[in-house]
């Protein structure tokens, strides 16, 4: 072997392995940051203020609870809608479609997780807030229920998949054993399947409830944006703001350094966290799993 | 009860369940087709040779969206310059180099993290590193590169997925001929990889040209008389622009929505039509 060839394949393994490490160097660098800009809320913010109901951030009252509040509530009518729907969904893909019918039905919902938010919001604001306006009698539709159901919409592509993948990675010969003791096919999808695959859709649920709290545009656009603390499930049909749409809304006109520009990055701290919670426990998971790759291809 | 009526019974719950579960897959399904079509049938009237190829007029109101589609254009290419090659890159070091042990494992669990972090977050992070930080400025540059980040962890995945499907015994025989490792890379596994690391990179840059979260603060322009000239300026993009005029315009013409909306819908979704019929067409004539 000449030398450069041995120098050209010195320098490619030392490029291909710094690309390799680079997603640790991001995470930590997009840690970094966030820490640097928002941890000073800590000292200019008592924690008492922080920790309150009020989010007027003209009058330097920055009370986060509303906004996570808001986040949470806005999730969790998301997560009512998307999980039964996009297990429900994945269990028929899996187990009861002919093959000529998943083959349509993965692309489609494939498109699904390819529309890009501000579409959903714009036909939210444009469709569905009058209708549910109309529908459900009240003031305005530009309500965290109207979020909900964009939210529940976005969250389903990645329950369907990741469920989907996980009923499709029980051996064949659960399935049968189970048929050939005189179950049915229904009782066997709820009896040996859905058990054997749980593990797996408990990750789907979860990438898909974080999928749903770190959405930004859609939210921000229907749920009428009003930093109110809710009380109740009944303030889905009330105006709501998400921890996202505060961001988005506020960031473009704070100046750099401010007190109200150290805590919107002090809720994406929060943000970051919650995404860092969801994925690391749903990873625990999928590293037991077989790779997605080896069925997917084949 | 006896037999048969048990039987009957049991699969009279079957029945009952399986159309309880085809009602739910319809309830996703239809809506996804349904939204798809209503914006083609609104926003085909909208589309003509001025909307394509014009400058906004009266406040946005009236004339084109060039400078839009432009703009997303740019933004995606940009993303495409930084993220392929670091994407692929690290894909092969997954796939080819790393052995199983701690350090793998930090990477995968940062690559998942990655792929979890909010939209918004990786504005936040955008304006933070690239604007203020390094200097960049509301621009495609600072833009491009918070997408490019936010683009990786698909791009890895993928890549690192196809390269694992090459079947082993490729490699073998190509480093038993002398081959050195990065000529077995380069000439046998990627060529065979190529489609679904294509397919990989399609998809991710799909997710990055419908994005508006990522740009709004680190490159986004409201408005803009002009095609952006360089790197360092701020320019208008198609997600943004449907914020724009459907949240911040009073009095705007739902036809130029639904038109704006219907670019965007057919930049994405042929996108996603590309990838698909790639990676149909690959898995077709793959002979191993």
């Amino acid at each position: 072997m000449n030398s450069s060839l041995k120098r050209t394949e010195f320098i490619i393994s030392l490029l291909i392995k710094i690309s390799g490490y680079s997603a640790i160097i991001f995470v930590a660098l997009i840690f970094y940051f966030l820490l640097s800009e928002g941890l000073p809320t800590l000292r200019d913010v008592p924690l008492a203020s922080l920790m309150s109901t009020r989010w007027y951030p003209i009058e330097d009252y920055f009370g986060i609870l509303p906004l996570i509040g808001g986040s949470i509530l806005v999730t969790l009518g998301a997560g009512l809608i998307a999980v039964p729907i996009g297990i429900g969904t994945a269990i028929f893909i899996a187990e009861i479609a002919p093959r000529r019918a998943r083959e349509i039905l993965k692309p489609l919902v494939e498109i699904l997780a390819g529309l890009p938010s501000v579409v959903l919001g714009f036909l939210g604001i444009l469709i569905l807030a009058s209708f549910l306006r109309r529908f459900l009698n009240i003031p305005t539709g530009l309500t965290a229920f109207n979020g909900s159901l964009l939210l529940g919409g976005i969250a389903i592509p990645t329950i369907v998949s990741v469920a989907e993948d996980a009923l499709d990675a029980v051996p064949r010969s659960y399935r049968d054993a189970a048929l050939a003791l005189g179950a049915t096919q229904w009782q066997t999808i709820w009896r040996v399947t859905l058990p054997a695959a749980r593990s797996g859709v408990l990750t789907a649920i979860m990438l898909g409830i974080g999928r749903a709290i770190g959405e930004t545009m859609a939210v921000m656009m229907v749920t009428g944006n009003a930093p109110v603390m809710p009380t109740g499930l009944g303030m889905l049909f009330a105006p709501a703001r998400t921890m996202t749409a505060t961001i988005a809304a506020e960031m473009g006109e704070v100046s750099q350094g401010s007190v109200h520009y150290e805590v919107l990055f002090f809720i994406g701290i929060v943000l970051f966290m919650i995404s860092l919670a969801i994925n690391v426990t749903a990873s625990a998971v999928v590293f037991r799993q077989r790779k997605r790759s080896e069925r997917i291809l084949s | 009860m006896r037999p048969a009526q048990l039987s009957s019974y049991r699969h009279l719950i079957q029945r009952l369940g399986f159309g309880m579960l085809t009602g739910i897959t319809l309830i996703t399904v239809i809506p996804i087709v349904v939204v798809v079509l209503y914006i083609f049938i609104q926003g085909v009237p909208a589309i003509s040779l001025e909307f394509l190829t014009g400058f906004p007029r009266q406040g946005m109101r009236a004339g084109g969206i060039l400078p839009a589609i432009v703009g997303t254009f740019l933004l995606t290419l940009g993303t495409a310059v930084f993220a392929v090659p670091l994407g692929i890159g690290a894909g092969i070091y997954l796939s080819e180099y790393a052995t199983e042990g701690r350090l793998t494992r930090l990477i995968r669990l940062a690559i998942i993290n990655l792929a979890g972090i909010p939209s918004v977050v990786y504005g936040l992070f955008g304006l933070g590193l690239f604007v203020l930080f390094l200097n960049f400025g509301t621009s495609i540059l600072a833009a491009s590169l918070t997408l490019s980040i936010m683009t990786l962890p698909v791009i890895i995945s993928t890549a690192e997925e196809s390269l694992r499907a090459v079947p082993q015994s490729f490699r073998v025989v190509s480093i038993s001929l002398g081959a050195t490792r990065w000529q077995t890379i380069r000439r046998i596994v990627l060529p065979e990889a190529l489609p679904g690391i294509l397919t990989g990179v399609i998809l991710g840059l799909e997710r990055a040209a419908g994005e508006t979260a990522p740009i709004l603060f680190t490159g986004a322009a409201f408005f803009l008389p002009r095609l952006p000239q360089s790197p360092f300026d701020a320019t208008m993009a198609l997600p943004y622009h449907l914020f724009v005029i459907s949240t911040q315009v009073p009095g705007m013409p739902a036809q130029i929505q639904y038109g704006t909306a219907l670019v965007l819908l057919v930049f994405v979704l042929g996108m996603n039509l590309l990838a698909t019929v790639i990676r149909s067409r690959a898995r077709a004539r793959r002979q191993w």
